[in-house]
C-alpha cells in the first residue's frame, strides 16, 4: 500500500511540474503551426512569471496577477512577430535576444522594484492561486485506490492545472475543426498558397503568435504564483527548451503534446522524488544525476528515438513574395 | 469583337532598376483563349501578378468587363472573378483536396459546415467541366497533371470567370496537356475566358484564339492566331530570326565511349527508380533520353556521374569502371574526361552567391591552369572568365558579378562554357535548357552540336520533346525507371508521347 501511495505521489507531482511545460508546448505549437519558429518560449515564459507575480502582489489579486502576465507575455510575443514577420528577420535570433531580454530584465526590474535579490515579494493567499478541492474528495481520501486517486490525482490543484489540460482538446478542436486552424495550418505549410487565396499571411501568423503569447504568460503565472510562491530569478531553467523538445517528439500534434510533457513531467517527479533514496544493485546516485535525467532524455528523444518528425514545411522561414 | 473581359492601360511596373513592364495595353475579349507569349523575364508573369493582385502597378489602369477595377489584393481579384493557376502550384501538400479548395473560400467559421457544403459544388463543377479528381484524396499524392486540376477548381469554387494560367503544361505530359486544352476549350465554351501565359508556341497555335508578345517588358504585338506563324511569333518573341530546328549533319558514330550494363539505382525510401537500364554511348553521337520528370532520368544522371550509389550493373567510361558506390571522386572523373552538366544549376552546378569568375571554374579549381602555388591565380582565373565570357556570349560581360544576378539562360551558359571549355570526352548533360529563353536555346543547341561534330559523345537529358528530337541522333524513352524504346530523331511526337507515357508497355501487358 505505502507503494500504492507512493505511486500516486508521483503521479500528482508529474501533473504539477507537467503543467508549465505543456502550456509552453501548446504555446510553441499555435506558432510553430503557423510557421515561425519560436525559440523565445522561455523568456516569454519567464517575463509572464515576473510579471504575473510583480503585479498580484502589488495589486493584491492573483487574477490581476494572471492578466498582467498574459499582457506582458503577449508584448513579447508581439516583438517577436514584429521581427520575424513583418520585418523578416531570423526567428532563431529574435527568440535568442527575446530570452536575453527576459533574463537580464526581470532580474533588474526585480531588483529595482523590490530589492530582494532579483525576488518579488513572497505572495500572501488571495495573491495566488489556491488549490481547488473537489466536492467529496476529503470524504473519499480514505478509501482504498479510488480514494487516493480522486483526492490526489483528481482534486487539489489550481485552476491553472485544469485549464492547462483543457487546452489540448481545445488546441486540436481549433487546428483541425475550425477556419481558423486550417488557414493556420495552411500558413505553416505554403504561405503562398495563403497568400494566393486572398489571406494575408502576415496577420494570421500574428495571431498564431497571440495564442502563443496567451499561453506562455498563463504558464509563467503558474511557475510563480502556483507552484512557487513569487518569482525567483531564472525560475524557468530551461523549461522553455524542453517543452520545444517535447513539441518536436509529439511531431506538433496537440495530444501528443500532452503525452510528451507528462513523460518529461514524469522523469522529472522521478528525479524528486529519488533524490537521496538508494537505487536496487546501483546504490546511492548522486543527486546531480536523476536532476540530470529530463535533459538525458531530451537529447536522446530528440538525438532519433522518435522516428522522422516532420516539422510544418514552411516553418523557419520568412514569407517573401517570389519575383 | 466581342466585349472585352479585360483592359489593361498604360500599365507601368518597375523592382529597383529593373522595368518589368513599360506601358503595356492588352485587351482580351470575353469568351476566347489569349495567349501571352515571350521569353523568361520579358514580364508575362509580372503582369499577370497585377491584374491577380499579387503587385501593384506603379502607373495604369485596368478595366475588369469595361468597369475600372482597383486590384490591391487577390481577394479583389477574385471578387471581380479573376482566378490564376499558378506555374508553381499554390498548393498545401499534406491538406486534403477539399481543403485546398475552400482555403480562404470557407463560408463558415467551422470546417464542417464548409466541407459539406463545398463538396456537392464540387461535384459540380466536376460534372460540367470534366475535371475529375477525388475531393478527398491528399495532394502529394496526386500526379501533377490532378493538383493542376484542384488549381483549376480551386479558381472555379471561387467563381472565376477570367481563368489565368502561368506556364500550365511546364509539367505536364503530352497527354495531360491534350487534356488540359480539351478542358481549356470546354470553359471557353461555357463562356469563360482564359489568358494563357506559355514560351511554347506550339501551344499558343493549338489553343488561343488571339496571342500577344511580349519582349523586355513592353507589348510588341497581337495578332490573331489563324493569322499568324509560329516563325513570326519566335522572331517577335527574340527581335530577330530564329532557328527554330538546329540544322545538322549526319552523325558519325565512334567508339564506344560510356557504356551502361544493368544499371539499377533505388532511391532512399527503396524505390526502384532506375531499372535494370542498358546502353551505349558513341564518339560522335548524341544520345537523347527522353521522359516524364520523374521516370529515373535524374537518377540515372546522377549515378552515372558518380554522385548516386547504384544498387548493380556497371558503368564503363573508356573500358574502365566508374565507381558506383556513391562516393566516386568528382574530380577523378573529370580527369578521365567525364564532364557533366547537372539537371539543377541552382542547388548542384553553381554556387549562386560566387562571382562568376569564381563558378568558371568551380570543380576545376585544383588545375595547374588556375593555380600559382598553393593559392589560386585569380588574374588567371578571371582572364579565362572573359575568354568563356566572350566566346558563349554570357550577358552581361562582368565576370565580378554575383552569379544570382544572371538570368537563367546566362547561368546555364556559365555551366556549359566551364564543362564544355575542359574539352572532355564524354558531356553529360540535364535539362540543357530548362528555364532558358529561345534565343539563349538556339545557342546552347549549336554549341551541343559542334561538340559531337568534334567527336565527343554527348548523353543529353531533357522533358522537353522538341529538344530531344531536334538535337538527337538516337532517342531513348525511360518510363517508370526503364528504357521503353529507342527510335530515330524522325519519331514523331505522337509515338513519343505514347511512349512516354508507357502506353506501350501496358498494352503489350495486357
Amino acid at each position: 500500500m505505502d507503494f500504492f501511495i507512493a505511486i500516486v505521489q508521483i503521479l500528482d507531482s508529474t501533473i504539477r511540474l507537467s503543467v508549465p511545460l505543456l502550456l509552453a508546448c501548446l504555446a510553441g505549437l499555435y506558432s510553430e503551426r503557423a510557421g515561425v519558429f519560436d525559440i523565445g518560449l522561455e523568456g516569454k515564459m519567464l517575463v509572464g512569471a515576473f510579471a504575473g507575480a510583480a503585479a498580484a502582489s502589488v495589486l493584491h489579486s492573483a487574477l490581476l496577477g494572471l492578466g498582467t502576465a498574459i499582457l506582458i507575455s503577449v508584448a513579447f510575443a508581439m516583438v517577436h512577430g514584429f521581427a520575424s514577420i513583418t520585418h523578416r528577420g531570423n526567428q532563431i535570433v529574435s527568440g535568442v535576444a527575446i530570452n536575453f531580454i527576459a533574463a537580464g530584465s526581470t532580474i533588474m526590474l526585480g531588483q529595482h522594484w523590490f530589492q530582494q535579490g532579483g525576488r518579488t515579494p513572497a505572495l500572501a493567499p488571495g495573491e495566488r492561486f489556491e488549490a481547488i478541492t473537489w466536492p467529496g474528495a476529503d470524504a473519499l481520501r480514505d478509501v482504498p485506490i479510488i480514494g487516493p486517486i480522486y483526492s490526489e490525482l483528481i482534486s487539489g490543484h489550481s485552476i491553472l492545472v485544469y485549464f492547462a489540460f483543457l487546452m489540448v482538446p481545445f488546441a486540436w478542436w481549433v487546428l483541425y475543426r475550425t477556419r481558423f486552424g486550417l488557414r493556420l495550418r495552411a500558413v505553416g505549410e505554403n504561405p503562398a498558397a495563403v497568400d494566393t487565396a486572398g489571406i494575408s499571411v502576415a496577420w494570421l501568423r500574428y495571431r498564431a503568435l497571440i495564442c502563443t503569447g496567451i499561453l506562455t504568460g498563463v504558464a509563467g503565472a503558474y511557475l510563480s504564483m502556483v507552484q512557487n510562491g513569487g518569482f525567483v530569478k531564472d525560475m524557468t531553467a530551461g523549461k522553455g527548451y524542453i517543452a520545444l523538445a517535447a513539441l518536436i517528439f509529439a511531431k506538433w500534434k496537440p495530444v501528443n503534446a500532452m503525452f510528451a510533457c507528462l513523460l518529461f513531467g514524469f522523469l522529472d517527479a522521478l528525479s524528486i522524488r529519488l533524490q537521496g533514496t538508494p537505487l536496487p544493485v546501483i546504490g546511492k546516485v548522486p543527486v546531480q544525476f536523476m536532476q540530470a535525467l529530463p535533459y538525458v532524455l531530451t537529447v536522446i528523444l530528440l538525438a532519433g528515438f522518435i522516428g522522422k518528425a516532420i516539422p510544418p514545411r514552411a516553418g523557419g522561414v520568412p514569407y517573401v513574395k517570389e519575383r | 469583337m466581342a466585349q472585352a473581359a479585360i483592359e489593361l492601360i498604360g500599365i507601368n511596373k518597375s523592382f529597383g532598376a529593373v522595368r518589368a513592364n513599360r506601358d503595356i495595353n492588352l485587351e482580351v475579349a470575353r469568351g476566347t483563349i489569349h495567349g501571352i507569349v515571350g521569353e523568361n523575364g520579358a514580364g508575362k508573369s509580372t503582369l499577370m501578378s497585377i491584374l491577380y493582385g499579387f503587385y501593384q502597378a506603379d502607373s495604369g489602369e485596368i478595366r475588369v468587363g469595361g468597369q475600372p477595377a482597383s486590384i490591391k489584393t487577390p481577394n479583389d481579384a477574385i471578387a471581380l472573378g479573376i482566378g490564376m493557376v499558378h506555374q508553381h502550384f499554390m498548393l498545401v501538400d499534406n491538406f486534403s483536396v477539399l481543403e485546398n479548395v475552400i482555403l480562404g473560400a470557407e463560408s463558415d467559421a467551422l470546417l464542417k459546415r464548409s466541407i459539406a457544403k463545398a463538396r456537392s459544388e464540387l461535384e459540380r463543377l466536376e460534372r460540367e467541366y470534366g475535371l475529375e479528381v477525388d475531393p478527398d484524396a491528399i495532394i502529394e499524392e496526386l500526379p501533377v497533371g490532378l493538383q493542376q486540376r484542384v488549381e483549376i477548381l480551386k479558381a472555379l469554387y471561387r467563381g472565376a470567370e477570367i481563368l489565368i494560367l502561368d506556364e500550365p503544361t511546364g509539367v505536364l505530359t503530352p497527354a495531360e496537356a491534350d487534356h488540359l486544352f480539351r478542358i481549356l476549350k470546354q470553359l471557353k465554351e461555357q463562356g469563360k475566358t482564359v489568358v494563357l501565359i506559355t514560351h511554347k508556341l506550339r501551344e499558343i497555335m493549338a489553343i488561343t484564339d488571339t496571342v500577344s508578345v511580349m519582349r523586355q517588358g513592353t507589348m510588341v504585338a497581337t495578332r490573331v492566331t489563324k493569322e499568324t506563324t509560329v516563325g513570326e511569333l519566335a522572331e517577335l518573341m527574340v527581335g530577330r530570326r530564329v532557328l527554330l530546328r538546329v540544322e545538322k549533319g549526319e552523325a558519325e558514330a565512334g567508339a564506344v565511349k560510356l557504356a551502361v550494363k544493368n544499371l539499377t539505382v533505388k532511391d532512399q525510401r527503396g524505390v526502384t527508380m532506375v531499372d535494370d537500364i542498358s546502353f551505349d554511348l558513341r564518339a560522335g553521337e548524341i544520345v537523347g533520353i527522353a521522359g516524364v520528370a520523374g521516370n529515373g532520368q535524374s537518377e540515372l544522371l546522377e549515378a552515372i556521374s558518380g554522385i548516386r550509389h547504384a544498387v548493380s550493373g556497371s558503368v564503363m567510361l573508356d573500358g574502365k569502371p566508374i565507381d558506383l558506390t556513391g562516393k566516386a571522386d568528382p574530380g577523378e572523373l573529370r580527369d578521365r574526361g567525364l564532364a557533366h552538366v547537372p539537371e539543377d544549376r541552382h542547388h548542384v552546378g553553381l554556387v549562386l552567391a560566387f562571382e562568376e569568375n569564381e563558378n568558371s571554374i568551380l570543380g576545376y579549381h585544383d588545375d595547374e591552369r588556375y593555380l600559382k602555388g598553393p593559392l589560386l591565380d585569380i588574374d588567371a582565373i578571371r582572364n579565362d572568365a572573359k575568354d568563356k565570357i566572350a566566346k558563349y556570349d554570357i550577358r552581361p560581360a562582368d565576370c565580378r558579378l554575383k552569379t544570382a544576378n544572371f538570368s537563367g539562360g546566362n547561368q546555364q551558359k556559365i555551366v556549359l562554357a566551364r564543362e564544355m571549355e575542359q574539352d572532355p570526352g564524354v558531356l553529360i548533360v540535364g535539362q540543357p535548357t530548362r528555364g532558358v529563353d529561345v534565343g539563349a536555346i538556339e545557342f546552347i543547341h549549336k554549341r551541343l552540336i559542334a561538340m559531337r561534330d568534334q567527336g565527343k559523345a554527348v548523353l543529353v537529358v531533357s522533358v522537353e520533346l522538341d529538344e530531344i528530337r531536334s538535337l538527337s541522333d538516337r532517342i531513348l524513352v525511360m518510363f517508370a525507371g526503364r528504357i521503353v524504346g529507342e527510335r530515330g530523331p524522325e519519331a514523331t511526337e505522337g509515338e513519343l508521347g505514347l511512349l512516354m507515357a508507357g502506353v506501350e508497355q501496358r498494352e503489350a501487358a495486357q
